[in-house]
């Protein structure tokens, strides 16, 4: 159990949990780790995700309707790992879920249920200090994001956050300005990101939002060890009867790959556009 | 002490590493996408407050467009019928659009000019803080685009009209519950997407620093009138203030210079709508059934939420106090004991907008008859030589509607 990018381009898979329903999740996860996927990301449902477009909200709103709670997450974490112990699995969560339950508390509960890394989306460096130690003491890696708007001081700072636990996990570089799910013409950002990004850490990086397509991952995987694809999973499995979701995400996370071979010509710009 | 100078002074606890702590409240928790803008605004927020050209176009400004000073006025009829004590109303209601709020979307409008920005949203609950943003972009020449709830847009309509006459684009907000805190989500999805063209005029003393402190001290100039105001009437402070808290931006603007004054006892009234169970009141200091300390969009503070961390739906009668969360420096005061938090019903609230209406001649905004039904509340228990200042933070043109139907007011019978 580890968070490591072996093919490249690595694959992130994020899934918010309990859409459409916990044991799916579950499945879900299964199958797209046994088609490529590196690295899960558990999504915790969120009454008010501000940082996520209207992919994500719908599927969180069904989730938390249903009364999925982050301990339910942490219970699909904990078959997750016991089903496939090399998988990457990193939990993702707004803060306000985390802080009810306590930091400390948490990270405990994370770690016992197999977990790698934490990602908090509104959780920036400066205040992270608790977090952090809590993180630590659990042998747990903090996963920050970087932002195109970042400047280096700020990248520098989240990169010494990353390996403030000891246990290495992975940059999370935004791809855009922007929520979760859109498209965009602002396609320069990630490249130019990770360059500056790398000026700080030798940790991985992975190219995340608007990532919806192997054109996509393919041209991600020029500059960067792994790409997130959320929205377009979520979406996916908006879209699909339940009984096969398993099924229609593994084939779509192998997939992924197929554009990502030096054939491949379209950079990420051509795939914007 | 000069007001600038006051206004200088920071009040932040040194064993504090981060920015903007209120006690252990406030800070600063937003997606990384917000960090640079949110460091940006507060150097040129600093910029500005040191910089006295910045001050005195914003007093000019709030002297001859606004309207300030507002005035203290005496409410003897309204005294003299409850028989107690002495009611003061601070007239925030007679500020240019009709509520405090044109305080602060001067000051961040000014700001946002002086950062380059010409793309200005903001979001709104009752629409006067949307009508004060719009009328704020129309006086600098700034494009604006107001967010709020559908279901404020329907319960506030007049407001809406008002942002879209004043030129300003009002986008309908569908998800949750149609209300404030959803506005807010989608304001906050809309600077994370065009963060680097646009200023975000938040409302409120509310989100990641520097907002609540930058917000709070456009407010202060209530409670620096309002203490020499009362000083020249009555020759002393007042026994108590009283403010109504959404947010909480009226009431710490009417609170603040009062705090080293620990004889005048603080009183912030939440909305009690209509019962105690979580989802039928926005009373986020509510001892049982009330918040929690938790994050909503961008600062640590009291949030009304179930145990697993849900941001819980809220109601109120009135669309400017209906929001889970609550300004971190009123959590600080809460727990400090310095301020006080009562809450008031919905129909406590619509029987004081009548009784204040037919005593005094003045129509308040439901919003502000929460803390006037709080004073008609306590002044009989007090002495008729005790002050009691109601901070009256808005006026009631915008809920015609509501108060026709639930006063029936269309012509059939008569509320006593
Ligand atoms: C007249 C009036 N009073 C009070 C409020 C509540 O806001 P705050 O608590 O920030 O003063 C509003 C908000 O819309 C309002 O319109």
């Amino acid at each position: 159990m580890a968070i490591k990018f072996e093919k490249k381009p690595g694959i992130v898979a994020y899934l918010t949990t309990g859409d459409p329903d916990l044991n799916t999740t579950r499945d879900i996860a299964l199958a797209a780790i046994d088609n490529g996927a590196d690295v899960i990301e558990l999504g915790v449902p969120f009454s008010d995700p501000l940082a996520d477009g209207p992919v994500i909200q719908r599927a969180s709103e069904r989730a938390v309707a249903r009364g999925v709670r982050l301990t339910d997450v942490l219970v699909v974490a904990k078959q997750i790992r016991e089903a496939r112990p090399n998988a990457g699995l990193v939990l993702f969560s707004y803060l306000n879920p985390v802080v009810r339950i306590g930091i400390e508390p948490l990270c405990r509960e994370a770690a016992d249920a197999g977990i790698d890394g934490i990602l908090l989306t509104d959780m920036i460096v400066e205040e992270a200090d608790e977090y952090l130690e809590a993180l630590r003491a659990n042998q747990l890696a903090p996963i920050f994001l970087a932002a195109p708007t970042s400047p280096d001081r700020r990248l520098k700072a989240i990169a010494e956050a990353s390996l403030a636990t000891g246990k290495p996990g992975f940059v999370y570089a935004i791809s855009r300005v922007g929520i979760t799910g859109t498209q965009t013409q602002v396609a320069d950002d990630a490249e130019d990101l990770v360059t500056r990004l790398r000026q700080f850490t030798k940790l991985p990086i992975a190219v995340g939002f608007g990532i919806s397509n192997s054109i996509h991952v393919a041209a991600v995987g020029k500059f960067a060890e792994a790409a997130v694809i959320g929205s377009a999973i979520v979406s996916l499995i908006e879209k699909t009867p339940p009984e096969e979701a398993a099924t229609v995400v593994g084939r779509f996370i192998y997939k992924l790959r197929d554009g990502a071979g030096p054939s491949q010509q379209s950079g990420i710009r051509a795939a914007y556009r | 002490m000069s007001v600038a100078a006051a206004i200088t002074e920071e009040k932040t606890s040194p064993a504090q590493a981060t920015a903007g702590r209120f006690g252990a409240y406030g800070g600063r928790y937003v997606p990384e996408t917000l960090m640079a803008a949110l460091e940006e605004l507060e150097v040129a927020y600093a910029a500005a407050q040191a910089d006295p050209a910045f001050h005195a176009e914003l007093n000019g400004l709030l002297h001859t467009y606004a309207g300030r000073p507002t005035a203290l006025y005496y409410a003897k009829r309204l005294s003299e019928t409850l028989g107690g004590a002495k009611i003061y109303l601070k007239r925030e209601d007679l500020l240019h659009t009709g509520a405090h709020k044109i305080n602060n979307a001067l000051g961040q409008g000014l700001l946002a000019k002086r950062m380059g920005k010409q793309r200005i949203i903001a979001e709104t609950g009752a629409g006067q803080h949307g009508v004060a943003t719009a009328t704020v972009c129309a006086l600098l020449g700034l494009d604006c685009v107001i967010y709020m709830g559908q279901e404020d847009m329907q319960r506030q309509e007049p407001n809406v009209y008002r942002m879209r006459l004043l030129g300003a684009e009002v986008r309908g907000v569908t998800g949750g519950s149609a209300t404030l805190k959803d506005a807010i989500n989608e304001a906050m999805r809309d600077w994370v997407t065009n963060v680097r063209s646009t200023y975000y005029v938040l409302g409120s003393a509310l989100g990641s620093h520097p907002y609540p402190t930058m917000v709070r001290n456009f407010h202060r100039v209530i409670s620096i009138e309002a203490r020499q105001q009362i000083l020249e009437a009555e020759g002393k402070l007042p026994d108590a203030i009283i403010a109504c808290v959404g947010g909480g931006s009226n009431a710490i603007g009417a609170f603040y210079e009062f705090l080293p004054d620990t004889s005048v006892e603080l009183i912030g009234v939440e909305a009690g709508g209509r019962g105690t169970g979580l989802g039928e009141h926005a009373a986020r200091f509510q001892k049982i059934g009330g918040g929690t300390p938790g994050v909503l969009q961008g600062t640590y503070s009291y949030v009304l939420q179930n145990d697993a961390g849900q941001i819980s739906s809220t109601h109120s009668v009135s669309a400017g106090l209906d929001y889970a969360s609550v300004g971190p420096e009123h959590a600080m005061l809460h727990d400090s004991g310095r301020a006080s938090y009562v809450s008031c019903s919905d129909d406590a609230a619509l029987k004081a907008v009548v009784t204040l209406s037919r005593t005094e001649g003045i129509i308040p905004a439901l919003e502000s008859a929460h803390a006037v039904a709080e004073a008609i509340r306590i002044a009989p228990t007090r002495s008729q030589t005790d002050i009691i200042m109601v901070n009256l933070s808005g006026r009631g043109d915008k809920d015609m509607g509501i108060l026709a139907r639930e006063l029936d007011l269309k012509g059939a019978s008569d509320v006593s």
